[in-house]
């Protein structure tokens, strides 16, 4: 049996059309506000993050990606006065509707902070965290996904024999690898990665980049940097903020090599910012 | 400021910090010189071992004392502990709380009455209804004597972890209880356990909140339902009596109870460092 859908009578190759081939909108921003009690920071975020493709969020600093990406999994709410206005739907259903069961959403939405903030814990502790909030306590299974998660964080060689050690004995960007392992552990649909390689070496680097490349085919990843070229290597759609405002989201490509605004050009010339 | 000047006055400064330091460390080096000399003479085996003599015998020793003593505090610890890093806990996560900002008032006040009233409100709540001085009474006045102290040391370790760890497990899918009590607590457990150390430090030289609550004993008794002997009663009966035996005893008895505060505040230190060996690199 086939069934024939009808698509929305716009021609091939239009901005619509493109969108939907190169995945579904996974979450949809629309007039986004965000006030840290009475000073707005964002402004009208209205965009669409596709499934299955990476997304980078760049402009200088202060002008609210961060804010930004942790309205995604609504990490914000913990911060007094902070308030949100406007809607963030995650397919389809909005997460600041009232009723929404957040710790879930935050189990399907994982994070990487700008700041790597590892538990004081051992090693394998800290990936085996996640796991063991949803329960599992089956010893060679943790084993297993605490393994697997700190082969693709690019951090399995340095720690495979002291995983018992304290977390806090690494050095910072081992932190922040073992940070990318522990969100990495939980499987999530979506990864929100505040500037991941801000503390690392070009090596380390390069490995977080393949790894991104990889993870995309299954998941939806936003990804924050102040490195242009790392936006221009690992994203598929690039939106540039400015002063909490989106000043302008397309195809990176389209941001690197053809920006519409004058501003977007600037700041990706390095001409301020 | 030429930098002669500048050396002198900081010689200056460097020598009143000298003389405070002295000062301070003083009257402790003095205390306990004292209670060693005076209590020396009477520091042998029997007196760790063995029972109260009866009165102008001489000899015996403390051996029910330092049991009692440490029954109590054990009862107290009990009592307090849970309630007080309850409340601490809470006090740090629902800081501005209508409910919170009533408790700390509470647990302020609670640390500033003599512990002599404690001592007649445990009497009045825990040995009048039952007719019978307790231990269990000893330990509930000791109790809320240190409620108050771990309440707020809890409270200010738990606020001191730093916030990233709290969004890290809750980013993690983890409830707020769950965050609180798998990540928070147990980054601020070294301090927390401090506190515990030194409240019980604190209350194992009470005298006052004893004396008419677990009173007394003569004799060797492990039941909590019954009067129980205590360190510090025992130096305060042997101290306030006519006989030089129990003069020295009285001493030995301080001693004792220096000795003991000293090993926890040692333990204390110990356990920290080794939690922090986990704690930071
Ligand atoms: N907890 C907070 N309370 C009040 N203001 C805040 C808070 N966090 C951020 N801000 C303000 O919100 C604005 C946006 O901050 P945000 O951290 O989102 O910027 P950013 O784009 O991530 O910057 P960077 O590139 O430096 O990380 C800034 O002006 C900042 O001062
Ligand atoms: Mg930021």
């Amino acid at each position: 049996m086939t069934i024939t859908i009808a698509m929305p009578s716009a021609p091939p190759g239009t901005a619509a059309v493109r969108e939907i081939e190169s995945g579904a909108a996974k979450i949809s921003v629309r007039d986004f506000d965000f006030f840290y009690g009475s000073a707005q920071v964002l402004h009208g975020i209205t965009l669409d993050i596709p499934d299955q493709q990476v997304t980078a969020l760049i402009g200088p600093s202060g002008c609210g990606k961060t804010t930004f990406i942790r309205s995604i999994n609504r990490m914000n709410d913990i911060i007094p006065e902070a308030r949100a206005k406007g809607t963030i739907t995650i397919d389809g259903r909005d997460i600041y509707a009232p009723g929404t069961d957040v710790v879930a959403l935050r189990r399907r939405v994982g994070m990487v902070f700008q700041k790597s903030n590892p538990f004081p814990k051992s090693i394998f502790d800290n990936v085996a965290y996640g796991l063991r909030i949803g329960g599992l306590t089956d010893k060679r299974s943790l084993r297993e996904h605490v393994e697997k998660s700190l082969i693709r964080a690019a951090l399995w060689d340095e720690v495979k024999d002291r995983l018992d050690d304290s977390a806090l004995a690494l050095s910072g960007g081992q932190q922040q690898r073992l940070c990318i392992a522990r969100a990495l552990a939980v499987d999530p649909e979506i990864l929100l990665m505040d500037e991941p390689a801000s503390a690392l070496d070009p090596t380390a680097t390069t490995k977080i980049e393949e790894l991104i490349w990889e993870l995309k085919a299954n998941y939806t990843i936003v990804i924050v940097t102040h490195n242009m070229q790392q936006a221009a290597r690992v994203s598929d759609r690039t939106a540039f903020f400015m002063l909490g405002r989106v000043v302008e989201y397309s195809d990176t490509k389209t941001i690197f090599m053809n920006p519409k605004e004058k501003m977007t050009e600037d700041y990706v010339t390095g001409r301020f910012g | 400021m030429s930098a002669r000047r500048r050396k002198t006055v900081s010689a200056i400064a460097e020598g009143l910090c000298a003389v405070a330091v002295i000062l301070a460390l003083l009257p402790l080096a003095f205390i306990l010189f004292y209670v060693v000399k005076q209590g020396a003479s009477a520091l042998n085996w029997a007196f760790f071992t063995s029972m109260p003599k009866p009165v102008g015998e001489p000899g015996g020793g403390m051996g029910n004392a330092i049991v009692g003593t440490l029954i109590l505090i054990g009862l107290a610890a009990l009592f307090a502990v849970p309630i007080g890093c309850i409340c601490g806990i809470h006090l740090a996560e629902y800081r501005d709380s209508r409910f919170s900002s009533v408790v700390r008032f509470a647990a302020d006040v609670l640390n500033g009455v003599p512990s002599i009233v404690i001592g007649i409100f445990a009497y009045g709540l825990a040995v009048l209804p039952v007719k019978r001085f307790s231990a269990m009474a000893g330990g509930f006045a000791l109790g809320l004597l240190m409620i108050p102290v771990v309440v707020r040391t809890t409270e200010e370790l738990v606020r001191l972890v730093p916030s990233g760890l709290r969004e890290g497990a809750l980013a993690l899918g983890a409830s707020r209880s769950r965050a609180v009590f798998t990540v928070i607590v147990p980054a601020a457990l070294p301090g927390i356990l401090t506190g515990i150390l030194v409240a019980t430090a604190r209350v194992a030289g009470e005298t006052a909140p004893l004396l008419f609550t677990s009173f007394n004993n003569r004799f060797w008794s492990t039941n909590i339902a019954q009067p129980i002997a205590s360190l510090t009663v025992q130096v305060f009966t042997y101290a306030i009596s006519p006989y030089d035996d129990w003069h020295r005893q009285a001493w030995a008895g301080a001693f004792l109870l220096v000795m003991i505060i000293l090993v926890l505040s040692i333990v204390a230190r110990l356990a920290v460092r080794r939690l922090e060996q986990m704690n930071r690199p």
